[in-house]
């Protein structure tokens, strides 16, 4: 089940550790993996972890040029993107009243509209190929909203409602479009919280533990494998309960 | 029929699995063809590789019929 031989998987923000995970899972499947990132050297560890099937492809998602061409770059690199998974993402948290049109357009920029343009740069080769599977990492507070996140939020939720119309325009051709959002889950980001505010994060959770990225990952392969054809469109929760949406 | 023409046949016959004879000078290619929207957009991109030839999105729009396609690639080809 779930294999991924022959497919090709452009994974962005494959240097995180969220992406990272992604990256082992659909690679672990079979699949030729191309790593897309700002900060090439933990792409370059990565790719050397994964040994064969990994390709390094540095991309600044806040620069448009930059994200109109990853797509080609991946295909040229690996014959094509049959897979795309949208995970990079940035936060520029703070409250409403605070924040800045510059805070609020980064956020929009780099999570929601480079995930339309790869979305669409991917597009051709999938629809020539008449199979494609795009996962894009949207995130529990897309649904749920939270306070100081209102462009995160934003941003995340924007993904669902683009994925959604994605998806109902390219199902005929045999390509899924869906999202994965997860809750909290152990990535170098949290492991900044201290214990107290881990500790009050949990009382959310009724799970009772943070997520591992690997959990996020296996979403993911899921998704993206033929046995997922029939699901498009959906938002796949990975939150341990806190949001049973 | 020329050649640009007899090639425009062979996509719009593969791609929307049509009989070449309905694909005729006036046949348009939602109305006639049964091509959705989606259908149209992959034609173009069908037409733009195979002539080698970038094609607009306001010239897309104006091509409903096999004719519009043949006319439109033999004057940008």
């Amino acid at each position: 089940m779930f294999d991924l031989t022959g497919k090709s998987a452009l994974i962005t923000g494959a240097s995180g550790g969220i992406g990272g995970a992604i990256a082992r899972a659909l690679h672990g499947a079979g699949a030729t993996v191309a790593l897309s990132g700002t900060r090439v050297a933990p792409l370059e560890e990565l790719a050397a972890e994964l040994g064969g099937r990994a390709h390094v492809i540095a991309c600044n998602l806040s620069v448009a040029e930059e994200v109109e061409v990853l797509p080609k770059k991946a295909a040229e690199a690996m014959g094509a993107v049959d897979i795309l998974v949208n995970n990079a993402g940035i936060t520029r948290d703070n409250l409403f009243m605070r924040m800045s049109d510059e805070e609020w357009q980064q956020v929009i920029d780099v999570n929601l509209t480079s995930t339309f343009r790869l979305c669409r740069g991917v597009l051709r080769g999938m629809m020539k190929a008449r199979w494609g599977r795009i996962v894009n990492i949207s995130s529990v507070v897309g649904a749920t909203g939270n306070p100081g996140q209102g462009n995160y939020a934003a941003s995340k939720a924007g993904m669902v409602g683009m994925s959604k119309s994605l998806a109902a325009e390219v199902a005929s051709r045999n390509i899924t479009v869906n999202c994965v959002a997860p809750g909290f889950i152990t990535t170098a980001m949290t492991d900044k919280l201290n214990d107290e505010q881990k500790a009050r994060i949990l009382t959310q959770v009724p799970a009772g533990r943070m997520g591992e990225a690997d959990e996020i990952g296996a979403a993911v392969l899921y998704l993206a494998s033929p046995e997922a054809g029939y699901v498009t469109g959906a938002v796949l929760h990975v939150n341990g309960g806190m949001a049973m949406i | 029929m020329s050649d640009i023409a007899d090639r425009v046949k062979k996509i719009v016959v593969e791609h929307l699995g049509v009989e070449a004879d309905k694909v005729t000078e006036n046949a348009s290619f939602i109305d006639d063809l049964g091509a959705d929207s989606l259908d149209t957009v992959e034609l173009v991109m069908a037409f733009e590789e195979e002539f080698g030839i970038e094609i607009p999105d306001d010239a897309a729009e104006t091509i409903q019929t096999f004719g519009d396609a043949v006319k439109f690639i033999t004057k940008a080809s």
